[in-house]
């Protein structure tokens, strides 16, 4: 990961309330800079108002929140919102603006000058994966579902805000074209080291990008954990039924080959036997070696040998409520 | 048949195209009155319709109270011109037509402009505020420029009520084309009251018109998918 340069975020005792309703109750959790935090739970447990109490979108009632110490509520509201980037589930670009005023709007209102905004919106186009040359003048009304969406991750990164906040940014498109999103924004979140708060209902999603993963149901927080962890040892039956039955498996995603500890090598039964590299899943390496009908695999690294891993072995780290 | 060679006639005539009582004076007169009766209900209607459109307040209040407007009749409303314009010395005519023209000019752009804004969508809004426009900029850069269509349509509605009402100012001694329709029906002169009504129709179709090529010119782009 570069260097952060990523805010740490806040949350004590926040709650919401709209009359009867406990929206959100007595959150609070601290995310740390440069990581991605991900609030996931069932629909209306309180994650898009969480979310909207960072940029005082929606006012807490009471409890306060804190980027780098600072509580947000002593800052004028578009002020602090300039300095924190927002996507959307529906994107929100501006439809009668081109991509390139879409993605300039923070710089233009914090004053860039216009040649340091061009070359800005050129090297985020790039880094989505757009042609500036060919896009730069499009509206959002030509774009696919997913270059909207990529645009508007680059709008809110224009300014190069220490936080983002993410309400479910890939919810709308194809499960192909998400996975695609997930890893570009991956990339984009570890080298840029920005903090991101991200909003989903998917499990997988919450898993696969968040670093700790906030579970959240009926307002509470209920486990706050990194995802290895939630998967090893869910704090209730209500979270083990959220991440799922296969969370044996999900958890294997998260672990690869280099990871374990390997075995000595035994050349003489290695021969024919599948070769694993370090860097491997251990989901991966397990389906390599059921489908090889191997007991053991060889790890290599290169042309260097590193050990065998057995089936054995997977098969303990399956046993989830172990230690991780 | 013969109705329409004497109103052809009426037309040819040259000394119906000149001086104070011709049709060109007459023309700039209706436009001066109907340009003015909207130029007045903008300035009431267009501030307190962006308002409560932009903060989603009280749009309902808003709706039926200028609704009252369209439900008061017209000559209703020239009579109590009258009688408020003649004690403040503002004459017959043109002011007491502005009372009941004004009225009749709110309601469209009133409803109009309050559902152009609102029908922005209310992502686009989310995401403008959540970047850190402000409520001025929002409307500014976002609402009014996506909804100019939509109240140019209202603007346009109102236009072409106030040009067909403008006429009724010729029975309270105003000037405008309403004069030919009034002089000819009292005098008898069905031509001229004919082609009273024909210019009437004609500069009502017109402004229908141009407002739409209005509206449609003001269409944002990147609004329709274009090649
Ligand atoms: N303006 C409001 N007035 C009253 N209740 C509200 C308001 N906004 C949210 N709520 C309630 O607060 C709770 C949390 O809503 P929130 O939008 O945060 O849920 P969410 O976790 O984002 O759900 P989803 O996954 O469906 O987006 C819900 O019960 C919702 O009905
Ligand atoms: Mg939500």
């Amino acid at each position: 990961m570069a260097e952060s340069r990523g805010a740490t975020v806040e949350f004590r005792s926040v709650t919401k309330r709209y009359g009867d309703t406990i929206a959100v109750d007595r959150l609070s959790f601290t995310v740390p800079a440069g990581r991605i935090c991900v609030l996931v739970g069932p629909s209306g447990c309180g994650k898009t108002t969480s979310l909207r109490m960072v940029n005082r979108l929606i006012e807490p009632t009471s409890g306060e929140i804190l980027i780098d110490g600072q509580n947000v509520l002593a800052e004028d509201p578009t002020q602090l919102r300039r300095r924190i980037g927002y996507v959307i589930q529906q994107t929100g670009l501006f439809p009668h603006q081109t991509v390139a005023d879409n993605i300039a709007t923070v710089p233009r209102l914090l004053g860039w000058p216009k040649e340091r905004i061009q070359l800005r919106v050129d090297e985020l186009m790039k880094l989505i994966g757009l042609d500036p040359g060919r896009m730069r003048r499009r509206y959002p009304a030509q774009l696919s579902g997913g270059e909207r969406q990529r645009v508007g991750v680059a709008r809110a990164m224009a300014a190069e805000p220490p936080l983002m906040l993410m309400d479910e940014p890939f919810a709308a498109v194809d499960p192909i074209v998400r996975e695609r999103l997930q890893n570009e924004f991956l990339r984009l979140q570890r080298a840029q080291g920005i903090t991101v708060i991200f909003v989903t209902h998917d499990i997988d999603e919450a898993i696969k990008l968040g670093d700790r993963v906030a579970v959240m149901r009926l307002g509470h927080l209920v486990q706050y954990a990194p995802p290895g962890e939630l998967l090893a040892r869910p704090a209730d039956d209500f979270v083990a039924k959220f991440v799922g039955s296969d969370r044996g498996l999900k958890r294997l995603s998260l672990l690869t080959v280099g990871g374990v500890e390997l075995a000595p090598l035994d050349r003489a039964k290695l021969d024919g036997a599948p070769v694993l590299s370090p860097s491997m899943s251990l989901r991966d390496a397990l389906a390599v070696m059921l489908s090889s009908e191997a007991q053991e695999a060889t790890v290599m690294e290169g042309d260097r040998y590193l050990g065998a891993l057995t089936l054995q072995q997977i098969g303990r780290m399956l046993r989830v409520d172990e230690p991780a | 048949m013969t109705i329409f060679g004497d109103v052809a006639r009426w037309f040819a005539d040259p000394a119906h195209w000149q001086g104070s009582h011709g049709i060109p004076v007459r023309v700039l007169e209706h436009l001066e009155l109907s340009g003015l009766a909207v130029a007045i209900a903008l300035v009431i209607a267009v501030p307190v319709a962006l308002y409560l459109g932009h903060t989603g307040r009280g749009g309902f209040i808003a709706i039926n109270l200028a609704n009252i407007g369209r439900a008061l009749p017209s000559l209703a409303l020239i009579g109590l011109g009258l009688a408020i314009a003649i004690p403040l010395g503002l004459g017959l005519g043109f002011w007491p037509t502005m009372f009941a023209l004004v009225p009749l000019a709110i309601p469209p752009i009133m409803t109009n402009t309050f559902v152009a804004i609102r029908e922005v969508d209310r992502d686009v809004v989310d995401a403008a505020r959540g970047m850190g426009l402000k409520e001025s900029e929002i409307l500014g850069t976002i609402e009014i420029p996506l909804g100019l269509p939509l109240m140019l349509g209202g603007i346009g509605t109102a236009a072409v009520n106030v040009v067909a009402t403008a006429t009724l100012g010729a029975i309270v001694a105003g000037g405008a084309l309403g004069r030919f329709i009034v002089d000819g029906l009292a005098l008898q002169e069905y031509d001229q009251l004919v082609a009273g009504a024909l210019l009437v129709a004609l500069l009502a179709i017109l402004t229908e018109v141009a407002f739409a090529a209005l509206a449609r010119a003001s269409a944002p782009p990147g609004m329709t998918v274009s090649p």
